[in-house]
């Protein structure tokens, strides 16, 4: 009891701390919630220069559909701007990056981890420079061979693309997984007469799923918030939901056009929402998984 | 593992990274050497009865053969590196003689495009990176002291700024702080000035950034601290109590030494992050008042005429910056590597 007592926190540090906490959690959700409710009403009232409390009540909505509600903002973006299709393009291309990227990932970690010849060390350093380059400065050296073979703004392309940039964080995070992993496990199958991919077959790949799950949740990130690839080298019928955001600002800016972008945006942080909900024990995991241990 | 073993797991992954990462990079650094063809024109003249006349014209036959005999283009040497676009010598140069204070040359130097967007990029980096890692330290420590069924939700809800889009994320900020929104209605009324604006206020818009900035990255600095709190040996937090520390001394004695390599691993990582800042330019509509290196890259390979060259060589340079922000990684992992072996 008397240690309890001793870590009781004194009563103006416990509040100080709260109000901190709520004012953070106020600054990390409040903007999303605000914009979810204005995306249902008017430009007028989302962007209030009368008085503010309009975004609030609807008033220019109500004058305009009778309803302080509306969901014109959403069937402007989905069905007139073909909004559907951006959506539909986003998922082939994170389905077929994480597929990709996890497969190949997996050889290659999994060869880095058992090995321990002197190349490995040179080919990891060399994914840290490659994971720290700014992919957007890799763009100009795609576009000439791109356009020459006429690849330029088909899915594949951008597919092949995103698979290989996000190739050196996959690797550095699974060859960390495969390394918690027992040797002693592969190396008995080894010595029962498995080849190295038999062992890797049948003792390894039942047992990596995890670290392969929290592996693929970043690799869809990756892919899913891309802007600079995909909006360089998708042309305009195959752009994936961030681009197509970015392109309901560029065009001129009309009533209905912001409003477009703004249930667009809700549109796009709705699959992020529900993904950090099943999964935030994994994400947080794989956040940490590098900086604790090094 | 056999030499031949590792090099049939290894291939796809290292054919994809030399084939999409590697050749580009060579492919740049070759383009900022080279700049396009100019077309051949061919001057005819042509004679009538009320004199001659001079034309020129483009021959399309010679500058198609000039093109498909040197694919790359003219070389150039460094001439897009020194260009006004990217390193301004002369501009430089010219600022350095005729300006007579430092705050007159530094302003000059301000409006040539390159020096803008490397201005704001440091800026940006350095002043982002030291305030998230403070703002995640901070919810850390609150976070640990809360109840187990409290935390998850918690965390649950810091996890969103990191995890949403950066484009629709900085958008989602920009909405609200613009003239016409909620918060910049709120700092119209606080300043008591209703004619300030984000769009009108390089100030303003550089604060905004920046809040972005640590705003999106500080979860990550969070959930990291949180991590390593976790490990936080409680012994020696004991024997500091006994000792009579006070809170903030348990604080800064036991705590902050003990998550130090977590603060230099997530600073580092931040320091490359931060440097690329591109998407929050494009969402807050920010080119007027800041630009980043990314973006002039983005901005000469957008729109109808794509300067391949011009972008190759803000490509080079930035590379160039990330290696120098990339180096005490690098010594690190070096040191680390050593260690094992």
């Amino acid at each position: 009891m008397a240690a309890a007592s001793a870590r009781r926190r004194p009563a103006p540090l416990v509040l100080l701390s709260t109000v901190f906490l709520i004012l953070w959690l106020l600054a990390a959700a409040f903007p999303f919630l605000w914009t979810a409710w204005g995306s249902f009403k008017v430009e007028l009232d989302f962007f209030s220069i009368t008085d503010w409390t309009n975004a609030l009540t609807g008033e220019a909505t109500e004058n305009t559909y009778g309803r302080p509600f509306t969901g014109a903002g959403y069937f402007g973006a989905w069905i007139q701007e073909d909004f559907w299709r951006a959506a539909l393009n986003t998922g082939l291309v994170c389905f077929f990056v994480v597929c990709t990227s996890l497969t190949i990932g997996t050889l290659g970690g999994y060869a880095l981890s058992r090995s321990s010849h002197n190349y490995v060390f040179w080919l990891l350093i060399t994914a840290l420079i490659f994971r720290a380059m700014p992919p957007i400065t890799l763009v100009s050296g795609y576009l000439p061979p791109f356009f020459q073979w006429n690849l330029w703004g088909h899915l594949p392309t951008a597919i092949i693309v995103l698979v290989a940039i996000n190739q050196p964080f996959t690797l550095w995070m699974l060859h960390s997984f495969f390394q918690k992993i027992p040797k002693d496990l592969d190396e008995s199958a080894r010595v029962d007469g498995c080849t190295q991919f038999e062992a890797f077959r049948f003792v390894i790949i039942p047992v990596m799923w995890p670290g392969v799950i929290t592996t693929g949740l970043f690799s869809f990130l990756l892919a899913y918030n891309d802007f600079a690839v995909t909006a360089m080298l998708l042309n305009e019928n195959n752009r994936t939901m961030v681009p197509k955001i970015a392109a309901f600002l560029g065009t001129t800016y009309t009533e209905g056009n912001v409003m477009f972008a703004v249930a667009a945006s809700v549109s796009a942080v709705i699959p992020l929402f529900l993904l950090v909900m099943v999964f935030q024990r994994q994400i947080v995991s794989g956040l940490t998984a590098g900086a604790v241990k090094g | 593992m056999k030499h031949r073993t590792f090099f049939w797991f290894f291939l796809p992954t290292g054919l994809a990274m030399l084939i999409f990462i590697a050749a580009p990079i060579v492919s740049v650094v070759m383009q900022s050497f080279f700049v396009p063809h100019e077309a051949v024109l061919v001057e005819t003249e042509n004679c009538g009865p009320f004199g001659c006349t001079k034309s020129v014209t483009i021959d399309q036959e010679a500058t198609e053969q000039l093109r498909a005999n040197n694919p790359l283009g003219r070389f150039a040497g460094l001439d897009i590196y020194l260009d006004r676009g990217h390193l301004a010598v002369s501009e430089v140069a010219e600022a350095w003689r005729e300006t007579d204070s430092l705050g007159a040359f530094f302003s000059d130097i301000g409006d040539l495009p390159f020096y803008r967007a490397l201005a704001f990029t440091l800026t940006y980096t350095f002043v982002v990176t030291p305030l998230l890692i403070a703002l995640g330290f901070a919810i850390a420590l609150a976070v640990n002291s809360l109840t187990q069924r409290l935390k998850g939700v918690v965390i649950f809800f810091s996890l969103l700024p990191m995890i949403v889009t950066p484009l629709v994320g900085s958008l989602i900020l920009f909405w609200m702080i613009d003239s016409r929104g909620v918060l910049g209605t709120l700092i119209q009324y606080l300043a008591d000035d209703p004619g300030l604006s984000l769009k009108a206020s390089t100030s303003l818009m550089w604060g905004a950034l920046i809040t972005y900035g640590v705003w999106h990255s500080a979860p990550f600095a969070f959930v990291v601290f949180y991590a390593g709190l976790q490990t936080v040996p409680q012994d020696t937090l004991e024997s500091a109590r006994i000792d009579g520390a006070s809170r903030w001394q348990q604080v800064w004695y036991v705590i902050v030494p003990h998550l130090m390599p977590l603060v230099t691993f997530v600073a580092l990582i931040q320091l490359m992050d931060n440097f690329r800042v591109f998407e929050p330019i494009v969402g807050f509509n920010a080119a007027a008042h800041a630009t980043s290196l990314s973006w002039i890259i983005f901005n000469d390979l957008g729109g109808e005429t794509r300067q391949l060259s011009a972008a190759a060589t803000t490509s080079v340079l930035t590379i160039l910056g990330v290696a120098i922000l990339l180096s005490p990684v690098l010594v690190r992992t070096w040191r680390d590597f050593k260690g094992k072996a």
